[in-house]
Order: C-alpha cells, then sequence, then structure tokens
C-alpha cells in the first residue's frame, strides 16, 4: 500500500497531448464531419494519460483495497466467501460476451440455456416454482418481490392491502423497498429473544387483516436465529389473506437445512453475490433473481430490459455445478458450525445478548467490559491493524453496540483461531492500553476519515476539489 | 470444533427448526463436476451461441474493449471487496468513485454524479421518481414518444407502483414535438418533470432548443437520457439545460454479454445533491491531515432512513463504474472524441451505400449520429435472416418495413461493404 506515491488523482497525473489508446484510421474515403451545431461547445475535461501511467495508478489504487482474496472478511450479512476464478473464466468466453441481447433466438441458445438450468436449479434449492432473472441486485429484487405481490392483490381487485409487515430487525432495504414499491411498513417487534413476537403479531393482523399486503422476513433473521415459528406465522399471514415474503441475504445457513418454499414463503429473492458466491465487485454488480410459488410467475414485472446482470448469472450456475448435489448440502452446516465456533470461542470477553445456537452469523453487544470506553467502531478500526475487515458494525439495530461477524463456510479453522486470538487480543488491549484501540488503525494507508467534514462541504467532483478551500 | 460448541453432530446445529420444514432429501441437482468438467461444459453450451458482426444498437453498443481494462478489473483487490464501508481499507474503491463521478459530470456537463446505478433503464426510473419526490405535491411525468421503448417499460413499471402519471409527448417525423409539449405544459397539472432521450431511439441528434425553459417555467425538472460515450461529441444535458442526465455507459468498452453487466449512469445539478438516489462519494481528510476519499450524505440512503430514503437502491455497479473509468481515463479527451467520430462516419458511409442501392430510404429526414433507420422494400426477415447466415446481425427491426443499424469504431469498412453486398 503506498498512499504517498500514488495517492494522486487521474486528473492529477494527465500531461496535455499523452495518449493511452490506438484507434484505426478512418477508411471510409470521405470525411463525414460532425456538424458544429450537434457539438458540445468544450471538451470533456478527462485526463491524458499514456497506458502505463493509466495501469499503474489503478494497480496501485488496487493495493490500496482490501478483498476477499486478501483476508479473511466476517461482513455479517454480507456473505463474503471466496470467488473461485474458474467462473470468471467461463463468463468471460467469447462465445456468451460477444452477444448482443437483441440477437435472434437461433443465435443464443446457449446463453438462454444457462437461463434456463440456473432458474430450475434456483427453484429446486428454494422449493419455489419459478425464477426472473431480471433484478440487478438484492434491492431491486425485493423491490420487484412486492411488485409481484402487489400486482397479485390488484388481479384479485384486493385493493386495500397496503401494509407490509416487517420486523424490527429487517435489513434497511425492507422498509425502503416497500416504499419504492408504494407500500407502508409495520413493524413487528422482537422478543428478548430475538425471534418475532407472534403474539405481537397476531394483534397487527386482527387489526389490519384486509390491509396486509404481506409479510417480509429473512429466516434466520438478521442477529442469524432461526425464526422456529415460522410454521405459526406463515399460517397466521397466510389466514388474513397475505403473502409471504423471504429476503434471501441469509439463505447460505439454509443450503442443506431448509427452503424457503417449504417454510411457507410465496416469493422470495436471492443475493446471487452472497450465497452463489460471485464476487462483489466493491459494492456490485450483483444480481437478485426472484422467485414464486406456481401461480404468482404471470406477475414478474418488467424491472429491466434482458436476463439482469447475466454475465453474474453465469458465475452462479458454475458455481452450482462445481459444489454438485453432493456438497451444496454442506454450505449452511459449515457456514454454521464456523459461527457458532466463533460465537463460543469469543462470549466470555465481547457481550452476547442472545446465547443459544446462531446460524451462519450472530451478534455481539459490544466487549463485555464496558468501563473502558472502548466502542464497537475502535474493536473494527482495531481488526484492520491486524489485517482482517471488520465485521457489520451497528447494525442490527437492536443494541447499541452490535458487531455482526458471519464466517462463512470456506475459511479453514487455522484463519478462524487466528481471528479468535486476535479478537481475544484486542478486548486485552482494551484494558491495558485502551487509546491504542480508540485511536486505531495505526497500520493502513490512511487514518480514521472525518465523515462530518465530507457531508457538510460535499466535495465529489474534481472540478468542486479544484476550488475547494478545506 | 463441535464439542466447543456443544453439538454431536452438524446436524444438531439444526435442532430448532421444526421437523415439518426440515429438508432431508437430496437435491436434484447435476453431480459435482471438476474445473475442468464445467469449463467443458460451457464451452459445449457457448457452441451453441453464435457471436456475430454486430450493426445493431438500440441502446447496447459494440465499442472496443481496450486490453487493459479486463486485465485490472480481475485484480482480487477491486474484484472481491465489498462496499467500501471501512475507508480506511478501501481507499482504492472510494478513489476510482469519485473519479468516475469527476469524469461522468464532465462527460455530462452537469454539476454531479453518484457512484453509479445499475443500468441506463433503471437509472431513468430513479430519475422520474426523484423528480417527482423533488416536487412535493406534482406526479405526473411527461415522457417523449422518441424515448427507448424498452426504457419507457421500465420506467411505466416503477410509475405503476409509485402513482406516477406517464403521459407521452408526441413526436413528429422522429422528434419530439415542442408545440405539443408547449401545450401539455399549459393545460396538464402537477407536471414534476419532463423525460427526453439524446440521440434519441431512432438515432436522431434533437434540437431540444426550448425545451428547458419551457419545462422550467413550469417548475418542473428537465430529464435527458444519453448514450454515454455519444456526449464526448454532442451538446452535453448540461448545455441543453437539463437537471438530470441519466442512461447507461455500457456504450463506454463494455461488451455486450447478452444485456449485462453494464452500468447506469446519474448525474445533476448542485441543487439536487440531497435527492439524489444512490451511493455517493466526497473527499475530506483523515486524522493525519491526509486527503481521503469516504462514503457521504449517507443520510438520504436506506440503511439509515429506511422508507424514508430517496430510493432502495444498496449497492451500485461497482466494478462496472471502474470498467469505464479506466476506459475514459485511456481514450482520455482525445480518443472518446475520436471513437465517436469513427462510429458517426461508418454509420453515414453505411446508410449513403445502402440508400445506393435503390433498395433502402431513409425513414427521418433528420441529423443522426451513429445509428439510423431505414425502410427496405423487399423481405425485411428474409434480409435478416441472410445476414445471420453471413454472421452479421443487421440490425435491429423497428417496424414490419424498417431496420435500425448501428455503427461503432469497431466495424471496418470490409464489413460495411460485405453488408452491402448481402443487400444486393
Amino acid at each position: 500500500m503506498n498512499n504517498k506515491l500514488y495517492g494522486n488523482l487521474i486528473f492529477e497525473l494527465s500531461q496535455e497531448g499523452r495518449r493511452g489508446y490506438s484507434l484505426p484510421k478512418n477508411r471510409f474515403g470521405k470525411n463525414y464531419e460532425i456538424p458544429t451545431g450537434m457539438r458540445r461547445k468544450a471538451d470533456a475535461q478527462l485526463p491524458e494519460c499514456d497506458e502505463m501511467t493509466v495501469v499503474r495508478h489503478y494497480t496501485n489504487l488496487s493495493a490500496n483495497n482490501f478483498g476477499v482474496d486478501n483476508g479473511f472478511y466476517p461482513l455479517g450479512s454480507c456473505t463474503m466467501k471466496y470467488n473461485p476464478k474458474i467462473n470468471e473464466e467461463v463468463a468471460a468466453l467469447p462465445q456468451f460476451a460477444g452477444l448482443h441481447p437483441l440477437q435472434p433466438a437461433a443465435t443464443v441458445k446457449g446463453a438462454e440455456a444457462v437461463c434456463t438450468l440456473l432458474c430450475r436449479s434456483l427453484c429446486e434449492l428454494t422449493g419455489l416454482h419459478a425464477f426472473t432473472l431480471k433484478p440487478f441486485a438484492g434491492a431491486h429484487g425485493e423491490l420487484t418481490g412486492l411488485m409481484v405481490i402487489k400486482k397479485y392483490h390488484e388481479s384479485r381487485n384486493d385493493d386495500a392491502r397496503h401494509l407490509v409487515i416487517v420486523p424490527d430487525s429487517a435489513h434497511g432495504t425492507n422498509p425502503a423497498s416497500a416504499a419504492v414499491c408504494g407500500l407502508e411498513i409495520i413493524e413487528v417487534k422482537s422478543l428478548s429473544d430475538g425471534t418475532v413476537d407472534v403474539d405481537a403479531l397476531r394483534d397487527l393482523v386482527a387489526q389490519h387483516g384486509p390491509e396486509i399486503a404481506a409479510m417480509m422476513m429473512t429466516n434466520p433473521n438478521t442477529l442469524g436465529l432461526f425464526e422456529r415459528q415460522i410454521p405459526t406465522i406463515e399460517k397466521m399471514v397466510h389466514e388474513c389473506g397475505g403473502l409471504m415474503y423471504y429476503d434471501g441475504a441469509n439463505l447460505n445457513p439454509m443450503l442443506g437445512a431448509a427452503r424457503p418454499g417449504d417454510m411457507g414463503f410465496d416469493v422470495m429473492h436471492i443475493n446471487l453475490h452472497k450465497t452463489f458466491s460471485t464476487p462483489h465487485g466493491g459494492g456490485g454488480p450483483g444480481a437478485g433473481p426472484v422467485g414464486v410459488r406456481e401461480g404468482l410467475e404471470q406477475f414478474f414485472p418488467v424491472v429491466s430490459p434482458y436476463h439482469g446482470n447475466f454475465a453474474v448469472a453465469m458465475r452462479a450456475y458454475a458455481y452450482i455445478l462445481s459444489l454438485g448435489r453432493e456438497h451444496v448440502k454442506e454450505v449452511g452446516p459449515l457456514a454454521t458450525l464456523n459461527a457458532n465456533y466463533i460465537k463460543e470461542s469469543l462470549k466470555d470477553l465481547y457481550e452476547l445478548p442472545i446465547d443459544g445456537l446462531c446460524k451462519h452469523e450472530f451478534v455481539f453487544d459490544g466487549l463485555k467490559d464496558k468501563s473502558t470506553g472502548v466502542t464497537t467502531m475502535d474493536v473494527a478500526k482495531r481488526l484492520l491493524d491486524y489485517g482482517y475487515h471488520a465485521p457489520t458494525i451497528y447494525f442490527p439495530l437492536l443494541f447499541h453496540e452490535s458487531l455482526m461477524i458471519e464466517p462463512t463456510e470456506n475459511e479453514s479453522k487455522e484463519t478462524i483461531d487466528g481471528f479468535i486470538a486476535v479478537m481475544r487480543q484486542i478486548a486485552e488491549e482494551a484494558k491495558t492500553n485502551p487509546d491504542l484501540v480508540k485511536s486505531a488503525p495505526h497500520h493502513t494507508p490512511i487514518g480514521r476519515v472525518d465523515d462530518v467534514l465530507a457531508a457538510k462541504h460535499p466535495v465529489v467532483t474534481y472540478k468542486q476539489l479544484q476550488n475547494d478551500t478545506n | 470444533m463441535l464439542s466447543r460448541v456443544g453439538v454431536d453432530t452438524l446436524d444438531a446445529l439444526y435442532d430448532e427448526v421444526p421437523a415439518s420444514i426440515r429438508f432431508r432429501g437430496d437435491y436434484q441437482l447435476p453431480e459435482e463436476m471438476s474445473e475442468l468438467e464445467v469449463r467443458q461444459l460451457f464451452e459445449q453450451l457457448g457452441s451453441q451461441n453464435k457471436p456475430l458482426t454486430c450493426f445493431a444498437g438500440a441502446g447496447v453498443y459494440d465499442h472496443y474493449t481496450p486490453s487493459v481494462i479486463p486485465q485490472l478489473l480481475s485484480r482480487s483487490e477491486f474484484l472481491t471487496s465489498y462496499t467500501p464501508y471501512q475507508a480506511e481499507i478501501s481507499q482504492g474503491t472510494l478513489h476510482y468513485i469519485f473519479e468516475y463521478q469527476s469524469m461522468m459530470a464532465e462527460l455530462t456537463g452537469m454539476d454531479i454524479s453518484n457512484a453509479s446505478m445499475y443500468d441506463g433503464t433503471t437509472a431513468t426510473a430513479e430519475a422520474v421518481m426523484m423528480a417527482v419526490a423533488a416536487g412535493k405535491k406534482q406526479n405526473k411525468v411527461l415522457v417523449s414518444e422518441t424515448v427507448d421503448p424498452k426504457t419507457l417499460e421500465v420506467v411505466k413499471t416503477y410509475a405503476h407502483f409509485q402513482g406516477i402519471d406517464i403521459e407521452m409527448i408526441p413526436a413528429k417525423d422522429g422528434v419530439t414535438d415542442l408545440s405539443a409539449l408547449n401545450t401539455q405544459l399549459s393545460t396538464l397539472s402537477g407536471v414534476a418533470g419532463v423525460l427526453i432521450q439524446q440521440p434519441n431511439y431512432y438515432g436522431i441528434v434533437e434540437d431540444y432548443e426550448g425545451f428547458a425553459e419551457a419545462i422550467h417555467a413550469k417548475k418542473g425538472l428537465f430529464i435527458m437520457n444519453s448514450v454515454a460515450a455519444d456526449l464526448a461529441v454532442l451538446k452535453t444535458p448540461g448545455e441543453w439545460g437539463a437537471d438530470i442526465a441519466v442512461g447507461d455507459g455500457q456504450s463506454l468498452g463494455i461488451p455486450l454479454q447478452f444485456g449485462g453487466p453494464y452500468v447506469g449512469y446519474m448525474c445533476c445539478t448542485e441543487k439536487l445533491i440531497r435527492k439524489m438516489p444512490g451511493r455517493i462519494v466526497g473527499k475530506t481528510l483523515d486524522n493525519r491531515g491526509q486527503r481521503a476519499f469516504v462514503l457521504t450524505l449517507q443520510a438520504r440512503e436506506q440503511h439509515i432512513r429506511r422508507q424514508k430514503a430517496t430510493s432502495n437502491i444498496c449497492s451500485n455497479q461497482s466494478l462496472m463504474a471502474l470498467f469505464v473509468t479506466i476506459y475514459m481515463s485511456l481514450m482520455g479527451k482525445q480518443g472518446l472524441k475520436e471513437a465517436a467520430e469513427l462510429s458517426y462516419a461508418g454509420a453515414h458511409y453505411l446508410c449513403e451505400k445502402l440508400v445506393a442501392t435503390g433498395h433502402f430510404t431513409q425513414v427521418y429526414d433528420q441529423p443522426f449520429f451513429n445509428e439510423f433507420v431505414v425502410r427496405y422494400d423487399g423481405d425485411v426477415e428474409a434480409l435478416q435472416r441472410r445476414f445471420v447466415e453471413n454472421g452479421i446481425f443487421g440490425g435491429v427491426k423497428v417496424a414490419p418495413d424498417q431496420l435500425m443499424f448501428a455503427v461503432t469504431e469497431k466495424r471496418t469498412k470490409e464489413e460495411i461493404d460485405q453488408l452491402i453486398s448481402l443487400t444486393l
């Protein structure tokens, strides 16, 4: 990592007249001039760099990043599993990468087959009837799934159904997706054991029954706990006329254990970039296929023009084939074992608000010893010094110092033991040298950043930066 | 490990799952495949495809991908990272997103850009929702008939669920009818915004003189959808007075790959920044006084605002934003213009030659960029089949007797001449 030598913006490396491209000459025998009236007045002020400058710039930028290939990435709810390299090569095969999406059907049979085979596999793994690959990401899938639900109610002229029940532990995208879909949220409380309060749900259903469009759930929920009351819950919601939506963000631990369709869910999305190992790419492209129970596929909306992020779907199918029927079912149990092992190894030093078996992830409420003043933020930043990515912090909102850890099934016992040792070391440092932890990180290219300054005086382009005095 | 967890078997980890829903069977999936077998299977599936020399566009353009890009994109530190929440170990991602935002703002002539969207169609739908949100009680958006029907369909999907009224602005001779728009603006109430496309669906470069004034006089927002690469030479959304510029960035060298992943862009005026959906990266300082980049203005977003967020969008299309950032860095100020000029020249050469055969006539007497519509006096489907038999994707059928052709800098004179020879 080298922030000093390579901290420049590409614009700051620009030299007038430098070229990093080569293009064929105009061989049409005639100069077809673009009329002046059509043209922009001034050129876009893009950088002018030679190829080597560009390559060095981005190569060195990459060194200021941390990916799954760099080290352990226990980011809760994000399922940062290994991204097999064969999948990258498969997705780049020219016989697929060169296809225009509007080509005649007879020329894209292989690509269509990949879509069909992937959808069929997803149906089998989830117990649902049909999938659409159109949604580009998990949040897009949520929105698509809710659209299916709303269209279903509309088709029955059941127009009063405008409420979506969401547990208070839900991902932030759930309420946001409902709002974009024109639906309203009602929250159902969690019990002290972290699962949905079925009595509170019964009251909600009694009070709002004919207005309830759906209930959205992750199972296991964002605390990593399996909602064991799911048969009762789905019955309650279905009896009042609502549908059950499964947020597939936490599907990973269910591979080999239980299927959303069998749990009574009608509609779900899958984050292919989580459970099916496609690379997260620094925050996309992902893919969020949506699956439905038989009879609902007629309500799939047009949320994108083609097959979504097709090349992502190819990677996911390659992953399923590599595991095969023999190994897919080991994914959930091994991810669950890893999570429980970490939890049990650290719960004497970190506050475990809800004891018992978790699934693929669990949440600590900060350090057990609060007297040191060391917060979850500090622990997260200190982990960076030791070469680990931080867990998800301050989510879920149920606790003040949430620290959400998800190891995935890929990590070896040695890696996990190493992480446990470091977490224990940090707990020790919090007692003996709290300032060291509070001022972390010390060994990263930059230190803690000033979020307030960024938001108060937004500088979001190079042009603004040139005029910036801060 | 099991003993520390306090269970005897892996199965016991799921003891709380009710037996009625526990999955005990075998998934009906193929048996595990070795790496070699996976590769062979995909090669075999690939052999059922037929990549064609592409003379089609309709929103997706076959531009050249410089070798540098896939090499750099495959770097694991970019590829296998996630959203840059931990700024201290994510400066790589944050830094290139800042560059991306800067370049897109330059290209569109707008003040600012977000960190990218899924694709052009959803970015446009988000822009429509943004206009309605900014317009308070206004919930009508006017859309030109010359907007790509695929974009329109996605916009209509979102609009239906948001309760947004979409009304079409009629087209005349292939371009948006300003006088019809003026009538609509003066007779309709509640217009939050107007959506047009440049170049429009038919490849025509429209004259949007007077649009911004008319729309702004009614306090609406002017949304312009453009093919990103074309803006290297065309009058920009900023110059036309647009408030929001959106579209697809696929034309910036991203392979066709059967429809995705591509990347949507969204740029706007400075005063709309807090209405903008999606992630935004800003400059700040670290506690050592160094320049650093960070996700900012997050108070707009779903993980803070939940149902009151500006959108439900969570991830952007980060790796594809990196793709086009490297593309624009390599091509630079001059290369992007040259690629656009070559595409323009190739398309005009093809059009001239087609018309010269005597079998084709231009449908619209309008200036076009690198895409155009012609009427064919023969059997369109038979002609398309002949193209395919000869390895050519010869245009998109837009009407029973009409084909729309697109040309990029990748198409050689020989390829164009071959296409012409197949029409004779």
